[in-house]
C-alpha cells in the first residue's frame, strides 16, 4: 500500500498554494479517481450554466478559475487508503488545525476505536481530547452537546448507529433545537457520527439505519460518506460546520481502498455527488447501496441502457438542485436505499420529487428500499432485506419501459 | 431608591416625620462591614466535612437578597396572573419558596461560573442577571423575550451570564451540564458549572451516568437537587427508595442544606465551589419547597394539605426569615422594607406593562435560527421556507 502522507501536501505544493485560500476550496462534485468505478470522467467545474446557481460552489468557480490548473495538477500528487484510515485523516487534520475539536466516544482512545477511526489520536493528542467514556451513551451525547455550548467542537463516535437510540433525546431536544430556543444565543457544533447499516450477519440490533428516525429532526444535518474521497471531505467540512452534523458511515465500507489528493480538500455538505452521468433514467443512491447500483449499472450498460447514477450524501436536507437538473434530463427516477421501506429516506425523497418536480416525471418515482422487517442473522435472508443489484436492474427495465 | 421617594414626600407632612426620614436614612444600609450569622440548621454531610454553620455576610448582601428575592417572588404571582389572564399558555412552572436557592448561589459565584437547571428557571434567569422584560416578554411569546419568544418559559437562557438555560425533558440537563463543566476543564477557565435538578429527576438514569462520567474525569461540577419533595403529584417517598438525595452519589461527597435559608445556600455553594475546582464533583441537595403547584394546571393541593403549604410559608419562608433577620440586625425597619416591597410590585408591574406592549414576531421568524449558516458554503435548503429548487 502506498504511504501515506500526513498534513500540507509537502513543499512543493505547499508553495504552490501560497496565494491560494484553502478554506475557499469547496471540491466541486468531481466522479472519483480510478479505482472504485469504471468512468475514468474527472469533472472539475459544471461550467456553463453558472448563472443562476444558488450554491456558492457554482460562484466560486470564477474566483477558483485561475488555480483550477493547480488544482489538476496538484491532484495528481494522490496517496491511497482506505475509508477508515480517509476519515482519520480527516479528523486528524481538524484537530490539527483547530484545538478546540475534541473526540469522545467509547473506547475511541487507548483502544483506537473499534473500526479503527481514532487510531493513533490519543497518543498524538492526549486523553483530554480523545476521550474514552464510560457506556453511557445519553450522558456522553449530552455532554459533547453541553460542550458545544461553550464553544468546543466535540465529535462524538457512537460505537454502532443504533446505540444513540439511547441518545435520541439528547440528538432530537438539545443537539437540534437549543440554537433556536435559544433565539440564536447557543450554536451546538458537534459531529456525531458512526457506523451503522446492515452488515455480515450482525443482527438486527446492530444493523439498524437511523437516517430514518433522525430525518424528521429540525435543526440538525445529516450526510452520508460512501468513498474514502467524500468520507475525509465531509468529515472536515462537519468538523467546520457551525450547525450539528450527523455522519452516517456503513460498517462494510471502511475497507475501500481509494487514491485521494495530498492536498487539503473539504466536500461541501449540502451537495449531491455525480457518480455516473447518463441519459435514460436518474438513480438516487448514498451509502452502501452505492456500490449495488454501481454493479447494476454495469448490467444495465451492457443491456443497453445509460442509467445516471448520483450519490445524494446530503440526507437532510437534499441536494433538490442537482437532483432536478438530473430528473429534467432523464425524466425517470428510481431511488435505492437501505432504510426500510416506511418513513425511511426514500419516502421523504419520493415526496419531495413529486412536489418538486412533478411536471418533468415520465412515470412515478419508484423506490427500492429494504424490507420492514428486524434483519435477520442467516446469511440468506439477510440478503433478501437489502435491495440487490438484481433487483436493481429489473427495477430500471421496468420504468424505462 | 425607595427612601428618598419617602423623604421627599415628607418634607410636606409634620416635621416629626422629617426627623423620622434621617433615622430611616441611617438604618437602610449599604454597609459592607461583615456581619455573622448562623444558619438555621447545621449542614448533613456524606464522605466529607461539612462547612462551619457561621456565614459571614454584611448589612448589604442582606438588603439585596431582601430585595431579589422579593423581586422574584412578585415576579411569579404575575406570572400566574398572567397565565390565568390567559397571556401566558402552556406550561408555567413557578418557583415562589424556592427564591433562596437562586439567590444564595448567585452570591457564592461569579458570572464565569455556569448555572444549568430545569423548567423552573424564571428565578434563575433573573439571578443571572436577565431583566424582568425581557422574561415577561418570552413568557408572553413576544418578539422582546430572552430567546425572541421562541423558547418560552421553559426555555431561558443568558449566554453571556452563563447561564444555559431552561430545559423540558426532565434531567436532560445534567449530562449537558457536565459537559460545560468538562468544557470549563478542557480551557481551563477554573470556574464551575453548577447543574440543578429536582428530586423527580433525581431519579434518571442519565443523571447518575453523568455523576460517574463527572466523577471519573475530575470535572468541576456541582450537582444541586433542589428537592421540593413532590416530583409533580408523586410525593418523595413514594418515587425513591432513598430520599437522602446527597447521599445518592455514592463515593461523590454530598451536602444536605436548608434550603430556605439563603445565607446556608451561599455558605454551601461557596464551599461546593473550593471543592469542585480541586477535587471534582460534589453534590448538594437543597431542601426546598414551592407553594404553587407543579405548574399552573396543578392545584398543587390534591396530593397535599392546603396545611402543610400554609405551615411551610409560616415557618419556613426564605423572604421571611431574612425580613427577621434584617429588623433583627437593626438594618433597616419594618416600614422600609414594606416599601421596598411596594417599589418591587411597581417595578414589576411596569415591565408586565411595557411587555404587553411588546410586538408579536414575524413570520418569517419561524425559520431563523434553524441552522446557522455553515463555513462558507451556502446551505441549499437549511434554511428553506419550502423544499423548492429553482432550475435553469
Amino acid at each position: 500500500m502506498a504511504a501515506r502522507i500526513h498534513g500540507g501536501a509537502g513543499a512543493g505544493a505547499a508553495t504552490a498554494l501560497s496565494t491560494f485560500n484553502p478554506k475557499k476550496l469547496v471540491a466541486p462534485s468531481r466522479t472519483n479517481l480510478p479505482a472504485i468505478t469504471r468512468s475514468k470522467r474527472y469533472i472539475v467545474a459544471s461550467g456553463s450554466d453558472a448563472s443562476n446557481k444558488s450554491l456558492r460552489v457554482r460562484h466560486s468557480q470564477k474566483l477558483i478559475a485561475n488555480a483550477a490548473v493547480a488544482v489538476c495538477l496538484l491532484s495528481l500528487i494522490l496517496h491511497e487508503l482506505l475509508l477508515f484510515e480517509a476519515l482519520q485523516e480527516g479528523l486528524e487534520e481538524e484537530m490539527d488545525r483547530d484545538p478546540h475539536v475534541c473526540v469522545m466516544g467509547e473506547d475511541v482512545g487507548h483502544y483506537g476505536g473499534s473500526y479503527k477511526v481514532t487510531k493513533g489520536l490519543a497518543d498524538k493528542f492526549g486523553d483530554l481530547r480523545v476521550l474514552d467514556t464510560p457506556i453511557c451513551e445519553n450522558a456522553f451525547t449530552g455532554m459533547g452537546i453541553g460542550a458545544a455550548m461553550t464553544g468546543l467542537r466535540p465529535v462524538i463516535e457512537g460505537m454502532n448507529m443504533g446505540f444513540l437510540l439511547l441518545a435520541f433525546n439528547q440528538i432530537s431536544n438539545n443537539c437540534g433545537m437549543l440554537h433556536y430556543t435559544s433565539g440564536g444565543q447557543f450554536t451546538i457544533p458537534v459531529v456525531i457520527r458512526g457506523p451503522g447499516g446492515v452488515g455480515r450477519q450482525l443482527g438486527a440490533e446492530h444493523s439498524q439505519r437511523l437516517e430514518s428516525y433522525f430525518q424528521s429532526i429540525p435543526g440538525i444535518q445529516m450526510v452520508a460518506c460512501s468513498t474514502p474521497y467524500n468520507a475525509k471531505g465531509l468529515m472536515k467540512a462537519a468538523i467546520r460546520s457551525e450547525n450539528p452534523v450527523i455522519l452516517f458511515e456503513h460498517v462494510l465500507l471502511y475497507n475501500l481502498k481509494e487514491k485521494i489528493p495530498d492536498e487539503e480538500y473539504i466536500c461541501n455538505l449540502e451537495e449531491a455527488e455525480m457518480v455516473r452521468p447518463g441519459e435514460h433514467i436518474t438513480i438516487l443512491t448514498y451509502s452502501r447501496m452505492r456500490y449495488h447500483v454501481m454493479q447494476a449499472a454495469k448490467t444495465l450498460v451492457n443491456k443497453g441502457y445509460d442509467p445516471e447514477v448520483i450519490d445524494i450524501r446530503s440526507l437532510k436536507p437534499f441536494d433538490l438542485y442537482t437532483i432536478g437538473n438530473s430528473v429534467k434530463k432523464t425524466h425517470r427516477v428510481l431511488i435505492v436505499e437501505e432504510c426500510m421501506r416506511t418513513g425511511g429516506i426514500g419516502a421523504s425523497l419520493t415526496a419531495a420529487i413529486n412536489e418538486n418536480f412533478h411536471d418533468y416525471l415520465d412515470a412515478p418515482v419508484m423506490c427500492l428500499s429494504s424490507q420492514d422487517v428486524p434483519t435477520p442473522y442467516a446469511g440468506t435472508l439477510e440478503e433478501w432485506t437489502v435491495v440487490q443489484p438484481a433487483q436493481i436492474v429489473t427495477a430500471v427495465e421496468q420504468l424505462c419501459q | 431608591m425607595a427612601l428618598s421617594r419617602l423623604s421627599s414626600r415628607s418634607t410636606t407632612l409634620l416635621h416629626p416625620l422629617a426627623t423620622t426620614s434621617l433615622l430611616r436614612r441611617r438604618h437602610i444600609s449599604t454597609d459592607t462591614t461583615p456581619l455573622t450569622v448562623e444558619t438555621s440548621l447545621p449542614f448533613t454531610s456524606h464522605l466529607i466535612s461539612p462547612p462551619s454553620r457561621s456565614v459571614s455576610t454584611s448589612s448589604q448582601e442582606l438588603l439585596s437578597f431582601f430585595h431579589d428575592m422579593a423581586l422574584m417572588r412578585r415576579m411569579e404571582i404575575a406570572a400566574d396572573s398572567l397565565y390565568k389572564a390567559k397571556l401566558i399558555r402552556g406550561f408555567c412552572h413557578l418557583y415562589d419558596g424556592q427564591e433562596a436557592v437562586a439567590i444564595g448561589m448567585e452570591a457564592a459565584i461569579t458570572k464565569k461560573d455556569a448555572i444549568i437547571t430545569s423548567y423552573r428557571d424564571h428565578c434563575t434567569f433573573l439571578g443571572r442577571g436577565g431583566g424582568l422584560y425581557e422574561a415577561f416578554s418570552e413568557l408572553m411569546g413576544r418578539k422582546t423575550g430572552c430567546s425572541n419568544g421562541k423558547g418560552g418559559s421553559m426555555h431561558f437562557y443568558k449566554k453571556d451570564a452563563s447561564f444555559y438555560g431552561g430545559h423540558g425533558i426532565v434531567g436532560a440537563q445534567a449530562p449537558l451540564g457536565c459537559g460545560l463543566a468538562f468544557a470549563q476543564k478542557y480551557l481551563k477557565d477554573e470556574a464551575v458549572t453548577f447543574t440543578l435538578y429536582g428530586d423527580g429527576a433525581a431519579n434518571q438514569g442519565q443523571l447518575f451516568e453523568a455523576l460517574n462520567i463527572a466523577a471519573l474525569w475530575d470535572l468541576p461540577a456541582v450537582l444541586v437537587c433542589e428537592n421540593n419533595h413532590y416530583g409533580m403529584g408523586t410525593a418523595e417517598w413514594r418515587s425513591a427508595k432513598s430520599p437522602a438525595y446527597f447521599k445518592r452519589g455514592d463515593y461523590v461527597p454530598g451536602l444536605k442544606v436548608d434550603g430556605m435559608d439563603a445565607l446556608a445556600v451561599k455558605q454551601a455553594c461557596k464551599f461546593a465551589k473550593e471543592h469542585a475546582l480541586k477535587n471534582g464533583p460534589i453534590i448538594l441537595e437543597m431542601d426546598t419547597y414551592r407553594y404553587h403547584g407543579h405548574s399552573m394546571s396543578d392545584p398543587g393541593s390534591t396530593y397535599r394539605t392546603r396545611d402543610e403549604i400554609s405551615g411551610v410559608r409560616q415557618v419556613r419562608d426564605p423572604i421571611d426569615r431574612v425580613r427577621k433577620l434584617i429588623i433583627s440586625h437593626d438594618i433597616a425597619t419594618e416600614k422600609e422594607l414594606k416599601d421596598m416591597e411596594k417599589e418591587v410590585r411597581k417595578e414589576v408591574d411596569e415591565a408586565v406593562a411595557q411587555a404587553k406592549e411588546s410586538p408579536i414576531p414575524e413570520p418569517s421568524e419561524l425559520f431563523t435560527n434553524i441552522y446557522v449558516k455553515g463555513f462558507g458554503s451556502e446551505s441549499f435548503g437549511a434554511d428553506r421556507k419550502e423544499l423548492r429548487a429553482t432550475l435553469p
